[in-house]
């Protein structure tokens, strides 16, 4: 068994939101009895992070993720649970943590570095690393508060790195900076993968976890919905993204005819993500053309949980065609019986040219629903089936 | 949805401590508020020592940054005091104390030193929670810092009152000097207390810092720092238990030990237009008297600094919570 980094044992952490906290003595001594509702931010979060893995934290707002974060750097204390780390740990929790904007970039190198562990001499030696790596030789002796955002997060990061942490924590910083600190940084992400140090990323993009990341985590409503190999963990995150905001699946187009909102529903008209086989079940798409456009195809496809393509098919198949499309239209697909066995599916969303060069809006796994009861192992189709049996 | 179940089976089985890596570097966080441990915790903070320079440093440089005097600030307050109170009572009441001034000063050196790192301390976790929020490290840090700001104060204050004893040519060499260092020694502990203290009540309660300002203010007129103890030492006669509750308060016996280390003589004389006269500036005990008396508010200091050490140590773990 690889050394664990990290490794967190049914963790949970409990806020308690006060309706009405005295934040006084003054009312504290008027007012005894406190009324407060708790409020599980984590629960019951058991992670092993093995050292030298780079670690994905995906999930929507408020599912725990910097919670976990600073329980792990040892910020927060968990309200139960328990959490052990082997190494020194750099966490970089938001734009410049912890500089004093009365402070020159110098100053702030010095005192940053110092917390998190580094002695005078080291920081002496690190000095114009840190700087150069910055980009800010000449903003140094500047007070933090005359530098833009990108400078605070470039020094930040900068100072991060060069302290020889064997475990980094990032929080959804690497989104600021203009592409070539990106560039630089995701470089300085891959030495440290090379020299086998523990790096956990709490990202909202679902790019970075699948070019960095050797695994990844989904929180949602603090306990892990899913884990695993990352392209799994961003397919789910996506969907549940997507759920909110279209935005977060696979989304891609011209955007000459825009996809509005895709659901699906059930034979009674309310969305649903479960069917049983042989159920109906019916996809629409409403569909917004910014220009008009000629002879478009919208089309769905089905696939499975190992991506395989289970079914699809279009407008155009089907027998509808627009010579031209305009304004706003909704497309509706009546799928009579469900032939699909157990399992999870993803719906892709799409309207593009009849000959598929040209894609004015794709959603893939814009949707996902599963086919629950039905046989234990049931092969590859749902067929209704009658069974009859007759006395001979 | 991938289950984690298989990962929490060997964890159950996972024997603590067999796993590589130094002591030093493993950290077991679980919902115990931590037991304090002073010889281990001491040496957590010996390590995290620079912080606690460049901290200092931050404070300092903040305070002053944007003032065109800087430093020379902290300089003008003892010379501001000295003005107002030399007015006050060597003019307009005549108290009559000969070298005012030393006097003055060597009082108003500790309590200065009490009052503004009491006052810093308050702010000090609040004020940094861009820093608690973001990232560990030992808490203590914060106060200590907040001691160490105002302890630069207390350095250039001090030149200030050499510069007046060598201005005055004022000789205080003898053995009542051995006080100082023991007067200094309470002083700490009892600032290192209470700043914990306060630094710690103040993160949940916000009104704590100016409830402290009103206490200071109390605090200053029941210490023996601008009237002379002597005086109170007379009025109060023969009620030994009146001087005993004077005393009770540390901060009068702090003070008392830096104004017979640095002003010496209890009983100067003075030179009057009437020819010369005694004058009881000093609370007429003995020097002895004086060093055990510290040394049993030492000992309380120190009680009580374990108490605020253990109070903030099982807070500061719900600090960044609480910002």
């Amino acid at each position: 068994m690889a050394t664990q980094a990290i490794s967190a044992q049914a963790v949970g952490k409990r806020f308690r939101r006060y309706l009405e906290r005295p934040t006084s003595l003054k009312e504290r001594v008027i007012r005894w009895r406190v009324h407060a509702e708790d409020f599980w931010a984590l629960r019951d979060v058991s992670v092993d992070i093995p050292q030298g893995q780079t670690l994905g934290l995906v999930g929507p707002n408020g599912a725990g993720k910097t919670t976990l974060l600073k329980i792990i750097a040892g910020i927060l204390r968990p309200t139960e649970g328990e959490v052990t780390t082997r190494g020194r740990i750099a966490t970089l929790l938001a734009l410049g943590a912890g500089f004093h904007s009365e402070l020159t970039g110098r100053e702030n190198v010095y005192l940053n570095a110092s917390i998190l562990g580094l002695s005078r001499q080291q920081i002496d030696r690190l000095f114009d690393d840190i700087v150069g790596f910055a980009e800010l030789e000449e903003f140094i002796d500047t007070q933090v508060k005359f530098y833009s955002s990108g400078m605070y997060v470039r020094l930040g990061f900068a100072v991060a790195v060069h302290v020889d942490p064997a475990i980094l924590l990032v929080d959804e910083v690497l989104a600021v900076g203009d592409l070539g600190f990106q560039r630089k940084c995701l470089d300085k992400v891959e030495s440290f993968q090379e020299e086998g140090r523990t790096i956990v990323f709490v990202t909202h993009a679902p790019d970075l976890v699948l070019r960095v990341c050797d695994e990844a985590i989904m929180l949602e409503h603090g306990r892990v919905a899913a884990r695993g190999e990352p392209e799994d963990v961003v397919r789910d995150f996506r969907l549940v993204m997507a759920k909110e905001d279209l935005a977060y699946g696979w989304d891609r187009g011209t955007r000459e005819i825009e996809i509005v909102s895709a659901e699906v529903f059930g034979a009674d008209g309310s969305t649903r993500d479960w069917f049983a086989p042989g159920d109906e079940m019916v996809i629409q798409m409403d569909l917004k053309a910014n220009t008009a456009v000629d002879q478009p195809v919208v089309s769905f496809a089905i696939h499975d949980q190992q991506n395989q393509l289970v079914y699809g098919t279009n407008t155009d198949w089907r027998g509808h065609r627009w010579l031209r499309f305009e304004g706003k239209q909704r497309v509706q697909f009546v799928l009579r019986s469900l032939p699909f066995v157990r399992g999870r599916y993803y719906v892709t969303f799409g309207v593009h040219s009849r000959d598929s060069t040209r894609v004015y809006h794709l959603l893939e796994h814009g949707y996902s629903f599963a086919i629950v009861r039905g046989e234990e192992n049931p092969g590859l189709v749902f067929i209704p089936v009658e069974c009859r049996v007759e006395r001979l | 949805m991938l289950d984690s179940s298989p990962d929490r089976a060997h964890l159950r089985f996972r024997v603590k401590g067999t796993v590589l890596g130094t002591a030093a570097d493993v950290m077991v966080r679980t919902s115990e508020a931590p037991r304090l441990s002073p010889l281990h915790r001491l040496r957590e903070l010996w390590g995290a020592r620079q912080i606690l320079g460049n901290l200092v440093r931050k404070e300092v440089k903040v305070k002053y940054k944007s003032s065109v005097l800087g430093v020379t600030w902290s300089m003008l307050n003892p010379i501001l005091y000295l003005a107002v109170f030399s007015l006050v009572f060597s003019v307009v009441l005549r108290n009559g104390l000969p070298h005012f001034p030393i006097y003055l000063l060597s009082g108003l050196l500790a309590w200065n030193l009490f009052a503004t790192s009491l006052a810093l301390c308050a702010r000090s976790v609040v004020d940094n929670a861009n820093l608690v929020t973001k990232v560990y490290f030992p808490r203590e840090i914060l106060p200590l810092a907040s001691i160490g700001a105002a302890g630069v104060d207390f350095l250039t204050q001090g030149l200030v009152l050499l510069a007046f004893m060598v201005f005055l040519r004022y000789g205080v060499l003898g053995w009542n000097l051995l006080l100082l260092p023991l007067s200094m020694l309470v002083l700490l502990l009892l600032t290192a207390a209470l700043g914990m203290f306060v630094a710690a009540l103040n993160v949940r309660y916000r009104d704590t810092q100016h409830l402290l300002a009103v206490a200071l203010l109390t605090w200053f007129w029941v210490t023996p720092v601008v009237y002379p103890s002597g005086l109170v030492w007379q009025t109060l006669g023969r009620h030994a238990v009146f001087k005993l509750l004077y005393l009770a308060n540390p901060m009068a016996a702090v003070v008392l030990g830096f104004q017979r280390a640095l002003y010496g003589v209890p009983n100067p004389v003075a030179h009057t237009a009437s020819g010369p006269q005694v004058v009881h500036a000093l609370a007429p005990v003995s020097l002895g008297w004086l060093a055990l008396l510290l040394g049993a508010v030492a000992l309380g200091c120190i009680i009580l600094l374990g108490l605020a050490w253990r109070t903030y140590f099982r807070m500061s773990g719900d600090f960044a919570e609480e910002l």
